[in-house]
C-alpha cells in the first residue's frame, strides 16, 4: 500500500475528492514530521506511539573492510505499536 | 503529539472541514494502515517510512513463577522503519 491508496480510503470514507484526500494525507504527515522534527513524541491511541531518540557516539566497524570508525551522534524515530495493534494483526 | 491535537491541526488547516470530518480523516490514515498490515500488505509511505510485518518464530519459553517450560506461539508484530527523508530532517536540525 502507498500514499495514494491510503488517499483513497480517505476519499471513500470522508467524501473528499482525491485530491482533496491526497492533500489531506499529505498534511497528516507534515504535522507528524513537523513534530518529531522538534523532539516530540508522537502518540496515537490504538496505534502506537512514534518516539525520538537521542543516540550517543558508539565505534562501529565497515563491513566490508573490517576498518573501525566513529558512528556520530543522531536522533532516530522509534516506533512502538500498541497492545491493540499488535492483538489486531494476530487476530 | 496526541491524536486529538493531530485532529485539530487537520480541522484548522483545512477551513471547509469540520472537526467530525477531521478526526475521520485522521482515523482512516491510521486504520488503513492497520488494515493493511493485517491482511499482511506493507504500506511505504514516501518522505515518512514504511510499515511492516516482523514475525516472531514460536519457541519455548518459562512460566518464571513456576519453571515450568510453555510453548509461545508464533506472533507476528507490527514494525516500523523510519525513512531516509526523516532522518535527515532530524539530524539537520541538530547539526545547525
Amino acid at each position: 500500500m502507498r500514499k495514494a491508496d491510503i488517499a483513497n480510503q480517505v476519499c471513500e470514507k470522508v467524501g473528499v475528492s482525491k485530491t482533496e484526500a491526497m492533500e489531506l494525507v499529505e498534511y497528516v504527515l507534515d504535522c507528524m514530521r513537523g513534530v518529531l522534527q522538534n523532539g516530540e513524541p508522537v502518540k496515537i491511541a490504538g496505534f502506537g506511539n512514534f518516539l525520538v531518540r537521542n543516540k550517543g557516539q558508539r565505534k562501529g566497524r565497515n563491513p566490508r573492510t573490517g576498518e573501525e570508525i566513529a558512528i556520530t551522534p543522531r536522533r532516530v524515530v522509534t516506533f512502538r505499536a500498541s497492545q491493540i495493534f499488535k492483538k489486531y494483526v494476530n487476530s | 503529539m496526541t491524536k486529538a491535537h493531530l485532529i485539530e491541526m487537520v480541522a484548522e488547516k483545512v477551513p471547509n472541514l469540520n472537526r467530525r470530518e477531521a478526526e475521520k480523516v485522521v482515523n482512516c490514515f491510521f486504520d488503513s494502515i492497520r488494515d493493511a498490515l493485517r491482511n499482511g500488505e506493507k504500506t511505504e509511505i514516501r518522505g515518512f517510512g514504511s510499515f511492516r510485518l516482523r514475525i516472531r518464530r514460536n519457541k519455548n519459553g518459562r512460566n518464571p513463577k513456576t519453571g515450568e517450560t510453555v510453548s509461545v506461539p508464533e506472533k507476528r508484530m507490527p514494525f516500523f522503519k523510519a525513512g531516509k527523508e526523516i532522518k535527515e530532517l532530524l539530524n539537520n536540525k541538530t547539526a545547525e
